[in-house]
């Protein structure tokens, strides 16, 4: 006979458990006898305090993505539930494991239109992989090992775990759980061998693949496998923003960035290869633009371990559904040691094209104010190419994405599919404790920064190293250069008025400094790097500086403008 | 002009029996935008699993994505989709008819016997009329009775229907995941 415990002593033990080592929260009324337990178990199970509960669960990405291990959260009912909807939504579509723990009113007290009492299991089950209302102390240890199992497995995603305020403080006998079997739930198939064999053939009889590389690569620890796979056949690729880190930058078969704002060559050979080999990426319309004439004179592979994710944008001649480390393993095993050097080649002149035409003015300005590409580039370098790039979302987020440079796995931390503005200071937050050995370099906008700013507080009190380039421009910039490219320069309401950043960071006693003239900027970034802890490098940059090249919202992929 | 592909398929189905379920499978239609025509909603067969029988009309593309993104929540067990030759279908109507009409006219009387309905209530108020067949039976009927002016209530029941195939797909698909359950405990 096991001792009682309450359930939130359970919930504590279920967590440990679990492997679980670190919570991003914030308390509040429904959630206290689970605080009050924490209080005892705060040298195994760190709490982080943040200052708003959507820092909480962007933290808790960030802690995730960087890692791999799940991210937890933990917020109070009614509104601390509500506030986490937003980084719920964006774990989702980004394929981010993570479990929220929502404090919920008592069970007698549910649909009373309680004190914050909000239909949580409703407001998040279209959003999250697993929504569940834990009611009773007795289903705490299977409850949390099932959300886990469902996190972290397959496509992984968030969970979110409601939990009644009885179920907290009943008692019960605790025994550990351990869900890796859900009948109805099938993460990860068996390698399909005839697929498998099929896929080698249409890449053995390929004259000019293309590999277009994603996340899933990233979340199957799949790095080596997709080296391995790429250079036996001498695959050139392209990588999703959230692929950016699969691959090194200067591999000499990544040919760049998909998408809208990627690189030219890698988009107009989308639209010329013969054969395009999806790698863990679910052909978002970022990525793919105009849908009707997307790679139409290609056949098409897709591997994924989402079956849902097979024609459900681009119709696919080949699914290999299952775990990429498993699969490209596996054809790799069969292909034939090919070259496909002219077609290699042909990448050439349109990398050289992007180059004189948007990269060159963009890294090596001689005149004016600031441009973000070199302050990006620069940081960097600084930094060894080896930091862990975040992001959050508009010019300073396509910028980063463009000019940073990846040699590491898991350095890629962007809100891709929600493209949620606010996400980068909290995720970078929870990016130093998920690798606390490396370099955590967040850029992030003027608009953006204020979105999430009471993160500050958060970083304060940790001192948690974050590096945050601000790249100040006075203005919403991705807004105000759609604006004036579709909308006539009509600037409405994307000027911004900004306050005293440098004051701003000496409230919370956090290092600052502001660069104005480009000479100053080396010296500058240095500053930063050697400064322990966290540090904001506020650059002014060039108000209405445009991120290029850019296919316009609808059109054909490879049809990029490099001007406007 | 571009040809309209969208016929009337029916989603079946299976899932655990657990709570929420049905506006998860519900969501995956509206978030689509593609009307539900009818939804029935019963334990099936096999112990412990819930059958939907979902109608909506969409082109063959959007059934294909209805059904992997319904697949995709975890308590989900199977779904598939189905036009009308696959299947054996049927539907349940009740008609409240006014008595007084119905003595006044006769033709309502031989109305509801040509098309094999039963009257399964009389008193001086009312006649209560039940039909099972096709939907287009029971609209045709109704269509009929609606221009004789009898109808006092009238409703239909969401379709339900069993697969012509001779395997049972529930039945394939939980034998491989009990086996992958004994193979995982072994290991």
């Amino acid at each position: 006979m096991t001792e009682k415990i309450t359930g939130a002593e359970a919930m504590m033990r279920a967590l440990e458990n679990e492997g679980v080592d670190i919570l991003f929260g914030y308390p509040g009324g429904s959630i206290m006898p689970t605080y009050d337990a924490l209080y005892d178990h705060k040298k195994t199970l760190n709490h982080i305090l943040v200052r708003h509960e959507q820092g909480a669960v962007h933290a808790a990405q960030g802690y995730a993505r960087v890692s791999g291990k799940v991210g937890c959260a933990i917020v109070t009912s009614g509104p601390g539930a509500t506030n986490t909807v937003t980084g719920i939504a964006d774990a989702m579509i980004d394929s981010t494991p993570m479990v929220v723990i929502c404090g919920q009113v008592g069970v007698a007290m549910l649909g009373t239109d309680a004190f914050q009492e909000v239909d949580v299991v409703g407001v998040t089950s279209p959003i999250s992989k697993w929504s569940y209302q834990i009611r009773r102390a007795e289903d705490i240890a299977w409850a949390v090992s099932r959300a886990f199992y469902i996190a972290r497995s397959g496509r992984p995603g968030p969970v979110v775990l409601d939990f009644a305020k009885n179920a907290q403080t009943g008692m019960v006998d605790f025994e550990p759980a351990k869900v890796d079997f859900i009948r109805s739930y099938e993460p990860e198939p068996d390698v399909e061998m005839t697929d498998i064999e099929r896929a080698a053939k249409m890449i053995n009889n390929s004259v000019k693949p293309f590999v277009l590389v994603g996340q899933g690569v990233e979340l199957g620890n799949a790095r080596e496998e997709l080296r391995a796979f790429l250079e036996k056949a001498d695959l050139p690729c392209g990588t999703t923003f959230l692929g950016l880190s699969a691959i090194p930058s200067d591999h000499y078969l990544n040919m760049g960035i998909l998408g809208m704002h990627g690189n030219l060559g890698p988009n107009v050979m989308t639209n010329q290869c013969d054969l395009l080999i999806a790698v863990g990426m679910r052909f978002d319309d970022r990525v793919t633009g105009n849908l009707a004439t997307y790679a139409k004179q290609a056949k098409i592979i897709h591997f994924d371990i989402d079956q849902a994710e097979f024609n459900k944008n681009v119709p696919v001649d080949l699914a290999v559904w299952g775990n990429c480390k498993e699969t490209l393993a596996a054809v790799t095993k069969l292909l034939d040691d090919s070259k496909h050097t002219s077609w290699i080649e042909g990448f050439k002149p349109y990398a050289e094209k992007e180059y004189n035409k948007v990269i060159d003015k963009a890294l090596h300005p001689k005149e004016g104010p600031l441009l973000m590409g070199e302050v990006i580039r620069k940081v960097s370098e600084a930094a060894n190419n080896e930091g862990i790039m975040v992001t959050d979302v508009g010019q300073n987020q396509l910028m980063a994405c463009r000019y940073f440079k990846f040699t590491k796995p898991r350095s890629v931390v962007t809100s891709g599919g929600l493209g949620t503005m606010g996400f980068g200071l909290p995720a970078a937050i929870g990016a130093t404790f998920g690798a606390p050995d490396r370099t955590v370099c967040l850029f992030v906008g003027d608009g953006g920064l204020q979105m999430t700013i009471q993160e500050l507080g958060t970083i304060m009190e940790q001192g948690a190293p974050v590096k945050i380039i601000l790249l100040n421009n006075n203005f919403l910039g991705n807004v105000r250069q759609w604006q004036e490219m579709f909308f006539a320069h009509r600037y409405s309401f994307t000027p911004m008025v900004n306050p005293d950043y440098e004051l701003i960071a000496k409230g919370y006693g956090i290092p600052s400094k502001t660069v104005i003239e480009r000479a100053d900027l080396d010296a500058a970034i240095q500053e930063m790097l050697a400064t322990p802890g966290p540090y904001l490098l506020q650059c002014a940059i060039k108000e209405e500086d445009n991120v290029l090249p850019m296919t316009p919202p609808g059109a054909n992929i490879d049809e990029m403008l490099l001007e406007v | 002009m571009e040809q309209d592909t969208t016929k009337l398929y029916t989603f079946l189905v299976y899932s655990e029996n657990v709570p929420g379920l049905l506006s998860q499978i519900t969501a995956v239609f509206t978030r689509r935008q593609v009307n539900i025509e009818s939804l029935n909603v019963c334990a099936s067969s096999t112990p412990g699993a819930h059958k939907y029988t979902v109608t909506a009309y969409c082109d063959e593309h959007m059934a294909r994505i209805l059904t992997a993104q319904i697949e995709k929540r975890i308590e989900v067990l199977q779904a598939h989709f189905y036009t009308d030759d696959e299947l054996f279908i049927n539907e349940t109507a009740l008609f409240k008819l006014s008595t007084p009409v119905m003595l006044k006219n006769h033709e309502v009387s031989s109305l509801v016997r040509s098309y094999d309905a039963r009257i399964i209530e009389v008193n001086s108020t009312y006649a209560v009329v039940e039909i099972t067949g096709n939907t287009n039976d029971i609209i045709a009927l109704f269509n009929e009775l609606e221009k004789l002016d009898c109808v006092l209530q009238f409703v239909r029941s969401g379709r339900i229907c069993i697969t012509k195939s001779r395997t049972e797909h529930l039945d394939e698909y939980l034998a491989v995941r009990e086996a992958k359950r004994i193979a995982q405990q072994k290991k």
